[in-house]
């Protein structure tokens, strides 16, 4: 490894580690935009990680060490994860052909953290959260697998550097049904898993309506700031699988485009915005199918690229 | 390359159909679907536009994409039907049907490969997925007027193959096949009319009862 | 080969020492115990010894009786066999002399060592097996001796003893077909011998008869859909370090007998047998794993997850045929390592999962999963080490169950790429297949570990729950450390292990595995190394956290529970609950009765009420009890030849004298 590979590499994995909450403040612009309000500022979710950095800790007394230490192993396993995503121009520091299934489970790692340490409150909450969010994962995997798999076909590589590397506006041009049909399977994924509307929402904390937010009841200051950074790290992680798709431009200049590489992020944390400000929360029965969509999207997908 | 992404989209709306569950909106789908198909003949022969191919597109468009639509939301409409369609077959079950429809209409396309006969190699796989919805929606929904709507998707497929292959005697043939359908429509939406005022219901379920 | 023949002589010792020991209980224990363990650890190193230096050992018996030669053989395939094998027996016992120590139970001490040891040396003799009677005297060995000790504790329950009879059917059925496919191979070829079998390749009377006859011989044993009924009652009837050996190795040999069994027909292979066995892969695993999801009773959870794994193995040797058929490289190297490496670390975990139910079930008397909680407090050891296995069972990285599935997910992408639809589909549906699998899998483990270990305990006797004696923890912190160090350094064991291994099963030396290889040793030392990244994050997060709250004020106060005055344990989430969404999307596959008994109230307060579901086996109910229940209607209609007249049943004997004279004079 030079040394400008290895500065390269730095500045892109701080780059992402600093930028992260930013998703999470533009989504919730553009919904205040939507409803007619300004809104939080933009750097809001900074605020709120240091504000909980600075306060106490409360800790039932049911919990054991799984819950206490629970989110510093989530956080340990999502910047592992981090490092697997390229970053524009940048390519990842982990990458070899296969590191999309490294990515998903490790993904698997912090959910199956975040449920058992739900589950350690001893609270129904908390145990109604874990049994959706297991539930609608269990769904939501085969669909990003397959989307993944999409992508590789397409590019001929299974390694997400090399995808990203390899995708180019010609891809558009041969399979671009394909590339559209995987873009929104990824994009229904994304919303999953991040817990936005359709399938979850954000903002409310009642029993009808959470999956995500209640698992996370108990968690109080550091240990709850946490928690926030690593939804924001999530939400950084997925849109930087979709970014590569949207934008597949491959200038030699790096700024160049490492900018359109951002911009394609900015771009997919508005269209979550968007679609979080025009739809209401899908029934909780009709979820499932709406996963099963998904993944019958991604299988066309792939089935189009043996004809194309 | 037009003609393809025509294609997919017509594919998308069969997935769509199958997945869906108001009456409503599988009609307009099926209008959409039966558009795009009217434009299919108009974008294979790009090149060699003339007045019939022209009229036809516009006559299939008009029909497929409006006519029919009218004829069914009236007939909706007039015998108060409960606008939920109640299948045989769960949501999950046909969307699972639907992904092995499409292998299977994919791997038929590669067996029967016509090569230079078809314009685009996705002829014969959505053809075939058009049809096996069709089938699947007259068999696995209860509402009369879903089957009808089955019966249009069956038809929609034939046409997709018939478009996609011969070339320009295929003109008389599509206008065979347009009036066979607007007069076949015309019938059941009658029929529904008369079933609903007799029956007070368009249940094919329970139309069993009339075998008494 | 020495090694193991000290090994078969210590066994032989040790049996004799338990016959004469007889009574004494607990030396009885001791001196089982020891023999396991010397006689495993001698295998294992003669296994170790034959993988490192890629050998291949015979050893000759003449026996004029049937067949002309007893032969064993230790080939690497044998050899990794051998070694999970022999490994949780040893584990297996050391937790047994604890287990058993204070426990009454139905055989004596000194049976209960015997019937084990007799169970371990006929696993080894199957494996190691060259000869086909050999291989089917061990066969029934093994099955005779399990199926004693999964009776042994039935003196108190009914149910028990029908799981004996089940499996003790099941496995003879399943044994039927195996000797069918011996006598087959051998009237076309002469003998038993395995290598003769291979040299000529069989194909009469047809290469496709036996190798289904092969297929369900062996996959009765394994735990295939729809053979896998004996599975779910016979692995919670056994004592528990049995339902670990059964279910981590036992069954393995039917996998073992199926590879073996491949290098019999000859190349080249049709590709349907590729497509069926993939197809019977992914229905196992999903199967399996859905019905693992199904159960309250902690040990036929553990029971189904097996079906479920040997599922995953299968889709493995799925891949590896359509490879071989196909001859494509890549394809056979990479889904037969993938499923040898998954054989070893389902032994690993499935082992200390099942030990960890043992010791859970032996401080609380309690099976169901909902009368539990908040174990990990009170049995922190256990605890741990379930809360790794449930992790590895899961494939969550960095553990082994993830090395294993990853190398069948590259499997599968290597299919998806190739240019040929077919094998194309195969690679699309083993990922879709093993992603499904894995995100249920890991949602069933959460529910088992979340509703177990943590939260408060929902029953009495959980609350007085104490952790088990050191000799039952520390086989399962053993194989906890094997499921991370195996996670962590796949890379070598592929590199050292995989080649030989393959090319002990697809015989095809032109075939370059070596690209192959490197590339896989690259992506799991990625792997390894990020797990090694983890570790080291985590512990400065751990750092850093200490010194932030150093000062900060921590309080401490009951969960937050919306305000009820009396809240119990009985209100927390239950683990049907949890499982609910999945039996409500799934139901028309696992058709979940439920059972309600509700007390209408007669004044202001509520009477009791009752709720249960239950799952039983769709294959057990819709296939084999309808089938049976016909045969025994049919067989009724004989009853009338068994009155109890002994002098009529000499008539039958003479009878039938008469008849064989009359016949051999013609």
């Amino acid at each position: 490894m030079t040394i400008s590979i290895l500065l390269k590499t730095t500045i892109s994995i701080l780059a992402s580690l600093i930028l992260a909450p930013i998703l999470l403040g533009i989504i919730n612009r553009v919904k205040a935009g939507f409803a007619g309000r300004v809104g939080q500022p933009l750097l809001q979710p900074y605020y709120d990680i240091f504000k909980l950095l600075k306060k106490g800790l409360f800790y039932s007394t049911t919990t054991s060490w799984i819950f206490r230490w629970g989110t510093l192993v989530s956080l340990a396993v999502i910047v592992c994860a981090l490092l697997i995503v390229p970053c524009g121009p940048f390519p990842a520091l982990i990458s070899f052909k296969g590191d999309i299934f490294l990515l998903v489970y490790l993904m698997g790692v912090v959910r199956f953290i975040t449920v058992i340490s739900a589950l350690d409150t001893g609270s129904s909450f908390e145990g109604m959260g874990s049994s959706r969010e297991m539930f609608f994962s269990a769904l939501a995997e085969p669909a990003l697998l397959l989307a993944l798999m999409g992508l590789a076909k397409v590019t001929d590589s299974f390694s997400l550097t090399s995808i990203a590397n390899t995708l180019s506006a010609t891809n558009w041009f041969n399979n671009g049904a394909s590339l559209a049909l995987l873009m929104g399977t990824l994009f229904i994924v994304l919303l999953s898993e991040n817990a936005r509307i359709p399938i979850d929402d954000p903002n409310t904390h009642l029993e009808l309506t959470m999956i995500h937010e209640v698992m996370v009841l108990d968690h109080s200051g550091p240990d709850f700031a946490v928690i926030n950074y690593i939804s924001a790290l999530k939400l950084w992680i997925f849109s930087a699988i979709i970014a590569p798709v949207l934008f597949p431009i491959h200038t030699n200049n790096i700024i160049a485009d490492f900018s359109v590489w951002l911009s394609g992020m900015v771009l997919i944390s508005i269209a979550v915005g968007i679609v979080e400000s025009s739809m209401a929360r899908l029934r909780l029965t009709v979820i499932p199918q709406f996963l099963l969509g998904a993944t019958a999207l991604a299988i066309t997908a792939i089935v189009l690229t043996w004809i194309g | 390359m037009k003609v393809q992404l025509l294609l997919i989209l017509v594919l998308l709306t069969n997935l769509k159909l199958l997945g869906s569950s108001r009456l409503g909106s599988s009609i307009r789908t099926v209008a959409i679907q039966g558009s795009l198909l009217g434009l299919l003949p108009l974008f294979i022969e790009l090149d060699s536009l003339n007045w019939r191919v022209m009229t036809l597109a516009i006559g299939t468009v008009f029909l497929k994409g409006f006519v029919f639509a009218n004829l069914l939301f009236r007939a909706i409409n007039v015998a108060n039907v409960n606008r939920e369609v109640q299948p045989f077959a769960g949501y999950v079950s046909s969307l699972l049907y639907g992904i092995v429809a499409l292998i299977v209409s994919f791997w038929l396309g590669q067996i029967l490969n016509l090569g230079q006969l078809s314009y685009s190699p996705l002829i014969i796989p959505v053809s075939f997925f058009g049809i096996f919805s069709g089938l699947f929606l007259i068999v696995s929904r209860r509402r009369a007027i879903s089957q009808v709507l089955g019966f249009l998707v069956l038809e929609n497929g034939v046409f997709t193959f018939g478009a996609g292959i011969i070339k320009m005697t295929s003109l008389l043939v599509e206008i065979g096949i347009l009036l066979d359908v607007f007069v076949a429509i015309l019938v059941m939406g009658i029929t529904v009319f008369r079933i609903s005022q007799e029956c007070d219901h368009i249940d094919t379920d329970k139309l069993i009862t009339l075998k008494d | 080969m020495k090694f193991l023949f000290t090994s078969f002589g210590i066994w032989s010792f040790t049996i004799l020492c338990l016959i004469v020991f007889g009574r004494r209980e607990r030396l009885c224990s001791v001196a089982g115990g020891l023999g396991v363990i010397s006689g495993s650890l001698f295998a294992i190193a003669s296994g170790v010894t034959t993988l490192l230096s890629n050998s291949y050992e015979c050893f000759y018996l003449n026996w004029n009786y049937i067949g002309d030669k007893i032969s064993f053989a230790l080939d690497p395939l044998a050899a990794w066999f051998v070694i999970p094998v022999c490994g949780l027996s040893l584990l297996a016992a050391i937790y047994a002399i604890a287990y058993d120590w204070d426990n009454e139970t139905g055989y004596s001490k000194s049976f209960s060592w015997i019937l084990f040891i007799l169970l371990l040396a006929s696993m080894v003799l199957v494996i190691c097996a060259a000869n086909g009677v050999v291989f089917l005297m061990a066969w029934e060995v093994m099955a005779v001796s399990s199926f004693f000790l999964v009776i042994r504790d039935s003196a108190h329950s009914h149910s028990s003893q029908d799981a004996g009879w089940i499996y003790l059917i099941a496995t003879h059925l399943g044994t039927v077909f195996l000797v069918i496919l011996f006598l087959l191979a051998q009237a076309q070829t002469g003998s038993f011998d395995f290598m003769v079998w291979e040299k000529q390749g069989l194909n009469i009377p047809n290469r496709s008869l036996l190798f289904l006859l092969a297929a369900i011989g062996f996959g009765t044993k394994a735990g295939f859909v729809p053979f896998h009924i004996w599975l779910p009652e016979a692995h919670p009837a056994a004592p528990s370090y049995i339902s670990a050996v059964m279910s981590g190795v036992m069954i393995k040999t039917g996998i073992y007998g199926l590879i073996r069994s491949i290098g019999w027909f000859g190349a080249p292979i049709p590709h349907w047998w590729g497509i069926a066995v993939l197809v019977i892969g992914i229905v196992s695993g999903v199967l399996g794993v859905l019905f693992a999801i199904a159960q309250h009773d902690l040990k036929r959870l553990l029971a189904y997850h097996s079906v479920e794994n040997i599922g995953i193995i299968t889709i493995g040797i799925g891949v590896g045929l359509v490879g071989l058929s196909y001859d494509n490289a890549g394809l056979i190297f990479l889904g037969f390592s993938g499923a040898v490496l998954h054989v070893l670390n389902h032994a690993v975990f499935k082992g200390l999962l099942f030990l960890g139910a043992g010791s859970v079930l032996h401080s609380t008397e309690e099976r169901e999963i909902d009368k539990m909680g908040g174990l990990l407090k009170r049995m922190p050891l256990t605890g741990v080490a379930f809360l790794i296995g449930a992790m590895a069972i899961s494939g969550l990285p960095p553990l082994n169950g993830f090395v294993s599935e990853l190398i069948i997910f590259i499997s599968g992408v290597h299919s998806l790429l190739s240019k040929d639809v077919t094998i194309g589909l195969c690679g699309a549906a083993v990922v879709g297949g093993l992603a499904l699998i894995g995100g249920l899998a890991a949602a069933c483990f959460a529910k088992a570990f979340g509703i177990i270990f943590v939260g408060e305990p929902r029953s009495d006797k959980c609350s007085k729950a104490e952790e088990s004696s050191p000799l039952m923890t520390i086989p399962m912190l053993v194989l906890a450390m094997l499921c991370l160090v195996i996670g962590l350094s796949g890379a070598w064991l592929v590199a050292g292990v995989a080649p030989q291994i393959v090319q002990n099963i697809s015989k095809n030396t032109s075939l370059d595995f070596a690209g192959y290889q490197s590339q896989l040793s690259n992506a799991l030392m990625f792997v390894g190394l990020t797990g090694g990244l983890l570790i080291v994050l985590l512990a400065l997060f751990v750092l850093i956290k200490k010194a932030l709250i150093k000062n900060r004020t921590v309080s401490y106060g009951l969960t937050w529970d919306c305000g009820y005055t009396r809240p119990t344990a009985r209100m927390q989430y239950t683990a049907s609950s949890f499982a609910q969404p999945f039996l409500e999307l799934f139901k028309p596959i696992l058709r979940t009765r439920h059972h309600y008994h509700v007390h209408m109230p007669d004044n202001m307060f509520p009477q009791g009420a009752n709720f249960h579901t239950e799952t039983p086996d769709i294959c057990h109910t819709e296939v084999y009890r309808p089938v049976f229940l016909k045969i025994s209607e049919i067989l009724m209609k004989f009853r009338f030849l068994q009155h109890g007249y002994i002098q009529i049943y000499i008539l039958y004997i003479a009878l039938t004298l008469i008849l064989l004279l009359i016949w051999k004079i013609r």
